[in-house]
């Protein structure tokens, strides 16, 4: 909402306040200025010329000599507007005025014939071109006869004028109007409101024996007044109008709209005028449109109806879509003479529908989609009765033709002094409550603390005990309420086991060097599933999709952060950055049904990507690529910080390297996977070598033991035993490892592989696998019996389960 | 005798002066102090002594060995010494040659917002809550007072999958949801982040995706002066001391009153500038007190009990704080940008 300081002085006195001051009461007060604009703020010395004569430029075909009556002198001025003639009042910038963008009038010589100013369009002035009226819009302005030569033009047309920008919430749509802005800025000044003129002398004719109201869907449109003016003659609006209309961005048209649109913004009352004459019967009848009804709006585009929509019709035909736009077929035109005047109250359903479905917003429609003041309605018929008889040669017919369900009746909200101190921690006392009332301009029943109050019908948006308080309050000041803390009992605040856990396992990666990454949630159908571990595939039904995504980017709820994750490598890594440690903590989304109506499961999970060098220390000519055994190691640290045993198995993943990819399991439960990035998926996103994990946190979150139990610490030695072992290629370590561990039992707490040998200086297919033994009991010093028993026992179970010969 | 082990005396302490090595202090000594050493072929000749000589020249041949033994002593100190000094002299490196660097990891500038929040209000007594980011309507919308057809909707256009479920526009349904499980009968005091999601463009100002942190604290005799001072306690400890706070009426469907909350700026400390477009303030969070539909949906009693609740969004405090200039940045995970802001 634009507001004009020079129209709301229309009804209130501001008195000396600043544009910026005032401003800043108003924000403070409960509605946001978003801006301050000021039209003409470093224009001046632009005055009203007569011109006296105008001539044809002695060397110029498109340019005009005129002599320009400016009051004090007259000036010889050169003019291109192919309007400008003899006799015209206009807008004269003479030598040394300065016009916005600080375009400074000097005298100058056009085509060799001296120019002392300019005649000014008002675009030249700083009127935006939207708003110019159409008929200067090509050329220059010109003032209406009765203005006196040598005025200030600039204040003539209202361009020393301060606009404010206010941004208004939902609630506050009594800002809607010139009107409640008054009521607002006297409460917050303090200062009495002056109400327009609406009373009008009315003809002898009656309204009711010109026209008959009907209204089939009361629900929709509970009051409908119809007003009949004739002997209508259209023209341009008083330039007053005019100004007023341009400061809060509406173009002038003629005198029969302006009016229309000026009580609009006045009162907040959106009206319509048709044409009386082109209505085409003398019967309005309001109902919902048919099915596939057709309508032409005022824009000339032909628009099918629904039953959801309600239309203003003639009997027959549709002559408006309510409250959003009228009919081609009945508009005002310079031809008219009899106007009838649509004064209405329309259901904010019926016209966010119709304004939703047909991409129409007005000010009209956002007015009544908020509903409107039911007091105002039949008001600011009068008011625009008045305003046509005395600026557009109206004659108003007696009366006015309505249909009245509406309810107009104030709500009633009961305060106590009491209860609004205690739920603001105020000390208000009765009198400073009364006070705040008496400036909101709300009438008001006092019994020593109690407050019975009326609200009147602009403020629909308060209804309750609670809104009342936000009035006094903001009233009183927010500024003027005390800090204080909560005075209950007090509750020891902190992280639940949960979420301790989640940061220690962010805190984990980042000290193990990774760096925490955010992604998107939302991932396109293709990525989805590229990459998803085996427990989430094997749970997941079908990935949860947006029914109208914005972008088919993020059209899908991710199955994994890993696709959205290799995207951040690959935009790094086209970026020069190529060593890249990333993980993340977040939820996927699965769903276990094929067409979804329950919550999907949102799953916690940490997913991880690694690439490029992970060490690079060049002088000591080290340096060490990201590879399996590194990641696997990091996701091992964190296994082991949270005394998680976990086993590894060979898989094949969609998306992964078939022979460099382990599921993860941690007593037989499929807990995530890790391994390499099938080389052609690597290459598809422009990456080397790249390993990644992604492990479920809720599971291992659950089966963690928060208190660890405390374990001796051994008093007796521990006996160390090296034993390396040939086998065949394909035997895997973890197997003959298991196996050492199980044949060693207790004694053995600890078997570690030492090195890994295939070559030259043995059999062909065959490896060396070698490992250390920690023989511990923690009661006793162990016997070397003991050991070489057990070693022994090793040893044939070893041969047994995996053909292992001990190395020679 | 006595001449002659006064002689060797002589002798060997300046063979002891003169030498350079530990080996040459080894020779001298088993030259002069060994058992077939002049020293000891001297006392062999004792026998031929007097009774009243013999004890002197005994004492006088003890002396002489331990004042050579002691010069040897001191000798070889000095050059060990020495000699460990040359080693080390020899051993020195080139400190200003770069370590073996060792990976360092960090949280997101998110993450660390988010925590720095969360500690901020565990310390005053709040618990973290968290809930789903697919959301029913009705707990995303009408259990806090934004029935179907509610103009407000048009304020957080969302992602909807069904006609029943979206993804959250705010973290608000937490609170609603940890009301309704606490069932009306104790007092309620959380802060809920998350992420939440609507349907905007992505610029540099806006993101389909972003993180809002809610907070509520529902009990008897809340008051709107207990909103200002903990909200001041907040903005004091997140931006400094020294920042002021104000409070501006605002709306919100589920809060009334309601309030936005702006902290002075600063760059200008108030004065004015670009940052704060002039007013010497910058918006920072919404908030009010909870709406007595919101608690009657929630089961807790109006007259009983109220509340305040406020939504804050990381994003612009990291903004603020930092002087992040696109909200893309948080997404994109350049690495350039996550770098700057790892504090481990």
């Amino acid at each position: 909402m634009f507001v004009s300081l020079n129209w709301l002085k229309n009804y209130i006195d501001i008195g000396s306040i600043s544009p910026e001051e005032l401003a800043e009461k108003i924000t403070k007060t409960g509605i946001e200025v978003e801006g301050i604009e000021y039209v003409a703020e470093k224009s001046s010395n632009v005055v009203v010329g007569l011109v006296e004569s105008c001539e044809k430029h002695p060397n110029a075909d498109k340019l005009n000599l005129c002599q320009v009556n400016v009051g004090d002198e007259v000036l010889q001025i050169i003019c291109g507007a192919p309007n400008i003639a003899k006799g015209q009042k206009v807008a004269v910038a003479k030598p040394g005025a300065v016009l916005p963008g600080n375009f400074k009038i000097k005298k100058a010589k056009l085509r060799g014939v001296e120019s002392n100013g300019m005649i000014c369009s008002l675009q030249e002035l700083g009127i935006e071109e939207k708003f110019v009226p159409k008929e200067v819009a090509d050329g220059i302005f010109v003032f209406p006869e009765d203005v006196e030569v040598g005025a200030d033009a600039l204040q003539l047309l209202n361009l020393d004028d301060a606009i404010l920008e206010l941004g208004l919430t939902p609630n506050r749509s009594d800002a809607l109007s010139m009107l409640g802005v008054a009521y607002e800025v006297a409460a917050i000044l303090d200062v009495p409101i002056h109400l327009p003129e609406e009373a009008v002398e009315t003809g002898k004719e009656q309204a009711a024996d010109y026209v008959e109201v009907k209204v089939d869907a009361p629900d929709l449109n509970p009051y409908y007044g119809a007003f009949v003016i004739k002997d209508i003659k259209v023209g341009p609006s008083p330039l007053w109008m005019r100004n007023y209309l341009i400061a809060a961005g509406i173009r002038p048209i003629n005198n029969v709209v302006d009016i229309t649109n000026y009580v609009l913004l006045e009162y907040g009352q959106p009206l319509h005028a048709f044409d009386f004459d082109d209505f085409g019967s003398k019967e309005i009848v309001v109902r919902r449109a048919e099915q596939d009804e057709k309508i032409i709006t005022l824009d000339n585009q032909e628009r099918s109806l629904t039953s959801d929509h309600l239309v203003i019709t003639n009997g027959q035909t549709a002559t408006a879509l309510a409250g959003v736009m009228g009919g081609a077929n009945s508009e005002v035109s310079d031809q008219t003479t009899t106007v009838l005047l649509e004064a209405a109250y329309f259901s904010p359903v019926a016209v966010r529908t119709a304004s939703k479905d047909h991409g129409l917003r007005s000010e009209s429609s956002t007015r009544f989609e908020k509903g409107v003041d039911p007091d105002r309605v039949k008001r600011a018929g009068k008011r625009a009765c008045q305003l046509l008889s005395k600026y557009a040669n109206g004659t108003v017919l007696s009366g006015v033709v309505e249909f009245d369900q509406l309810d107009k009746s104030e709500a009633t909200v009961e305060i106590k002094r009491s209860n609004i101190n205690a739920r603001l921690g105020t000390e208000i006392n009765n009198d400073e409550i009364a006070d705040i009332l008496r400036k909101l301009n709300f009438t008001y029943n006092q019994n020593d603390e109690a407050f019975t109050i009326q609200v009147p019908t602009r403020r629909q948006d308060i209804t309750i005990f609670e809104d009342m308080v936000e009035e006094v309050a903001r009233i009183y000041g927010y500024d003027n309420l005390p800090f204080t803390l909560p005075q209950g009992a007090s509750q020891a605040g902190g992280l639940t086991n949960l979420q301790q856990l989640k940061r220690d396992v962010k805190h984990y990666f980042e000290s193990a060097g990774l760096m925490e990454t955010i992604t998107y949630s939302l991932t396109t159908k293709e990525r989805v599933d590229l990459i998803v571990s085996p427990e989430i595939k094997e749970q997941s039904v079908t990935p949860v999709e947006l029914s109208m995504p914005m972008s088919e980017e993020h059209s899908t709820l991710r199955l994994s952060m890993l696709p959205e994750m290799l995207d951040s490598l690959s935009y790094n890594s086209a970026r020069k950055q190529s060593n890249l440690a990333y993980y993340e903590v977040g939820t996927v989304f699965v769903s276990q049904q094929e067409k979804i109506t329950k919550q999907p499961n949102e799953l916690l999970r940490a997913a991880g990507a690694l690439t490029g060098a992970w060490l690079a220390h060049p002088w000591q000519q080290e340096k060490k690529v990201v590879d399996f055994f590194l990641v696997k190691g990091i996701v091992e640290g964190l296994f082991t910080k949270l005394n998680i045993t976990a086993e590894y198995k060979q898989a094949n993943i969609e998306g992964m390297h078939p022979g460099r990819t382990a599921q993860i399991f941690t007593s037989g439960t499929p807990i995530g996977f890790i391994g390499q990035v099938h080389p052609k998926l690597q290459k598809a996103y422009d990456l080397a070598d790249t390993y990644i994990f992604d492990i479920d946190l809720d599971y291992i979150f659950s089966i963690h033991q928060n208190e660890p139990n405390f374990i001796k610490i051994p008093r007796y030695p521990s006996v160390s035993r090296d034993i390396a072992l040939v086998v065949d290629e394909d035997v895997l370590a973890g197997d003959v490892r298991s196996t050492i561990q199980s044949v060693g039992g207790d004694l053995v707490k600890e078997v570690g592989v030492f090195d890994v040998y295939q070559g030259e200086h043995l059999q062909q297919g065959k490896k060396s696998l070698a490992f250390n033994l920690l023989y511990l009991d923690p009661e006793r010093t162990l016997k070397d019996e003991e050991v070489e028993a057990s070693y022994k026992a090793i040893l044939e179970a070893v041969k047994e389960a995996h053909q292992a010969e001990l190395r020679g | 005798m006595k001449e002659r082990l006064q002689e060797l005396q002589q002798e060997a302490l300046s063979k002891v002066e003169e030498a350079v090595t530990l080996a040459d202090l080894q020779e001298i000594r088993v030259a002069y102090m060994g058992k077939k050493g002049p020293i000891t072929e001297v006392l062999r000749g004792m026998g031929k002594l007097s009774k009243e000589e013999r004890p002197v020249i005994g004492e006088l041949a003890n002396k002489v060995r331990e004042a050579i033994a002691d010069e040897l002593d001191q000798k070889k100190a000095k050059l060990e010494d020495a000699e460990l000094e040359k080693k080390l002299a020899e051993e020195t490196i080139d400190v200003t040659l770069p370590g073996r660097p060792v990976q360092v990891g960090g949280p997101h500038l998110l993450t660390s917002i988010v925590e720095e929040i969360e500690d901020l209000f565990i310390g005053m007594g709040f618990e973290i809550r968290e809930g789903p980011e697919v959301e029913t309507d009705y707990y995303n919308f009408e259990a806090l007072n934004l029935p179907k057809g509610h103009p407000a909707r048009d304020m957080q256009d969302s992602f909807y999958i069904t006609e029943d479920l979206l993804l959250r526009t705010h973290t608000s349904p937490v609170q609603a949801r940890t009301m309704g499980e606490y069932n009306g009968s104790q007092p309620v005091k959380m802060i809920c982040p998350g992420k939440v999601y609507r349907r905007d463009t992505d610029d540099a100002t806006h993101s389909h995706q972003f993180t809002q942190v809610e907070g509520l604290y529902v009990d008897k005799d809340v008051r709107m002066s207990d909103l200002k001072g903990v909200l001041n306690r907040f903005a004091k400890q997140m931006f400094g001391e020294e920042r002021e706070i104000r409070l501006r009426p605002s709306f919100f469907p589920f809060t009334e009153p309601s309030v936005e909350m702006d902290i002075s700026c600063k760059v200008c400390n108030g004065n004015g500038c670009s940052v704060c477009k002039g007013t010497g303030w910058i918006e920072i969070l919404g908030g009010g007190m909870v709406h007595p539909r919101v608690l009657e949906m929630a089961g807790y009693d109006p007259k009983v009990y109220n509340g305040f609740a406020f939504g804050m969004g990381p994003e612009r405090i990291a903004m603020l704080k930092y002087g992040v200039d696109d909200i893309r940045h948080f997404y994109t995970n350049d690495i350039r940008f996550l770098k700057q802001y790892h504090k481990a």
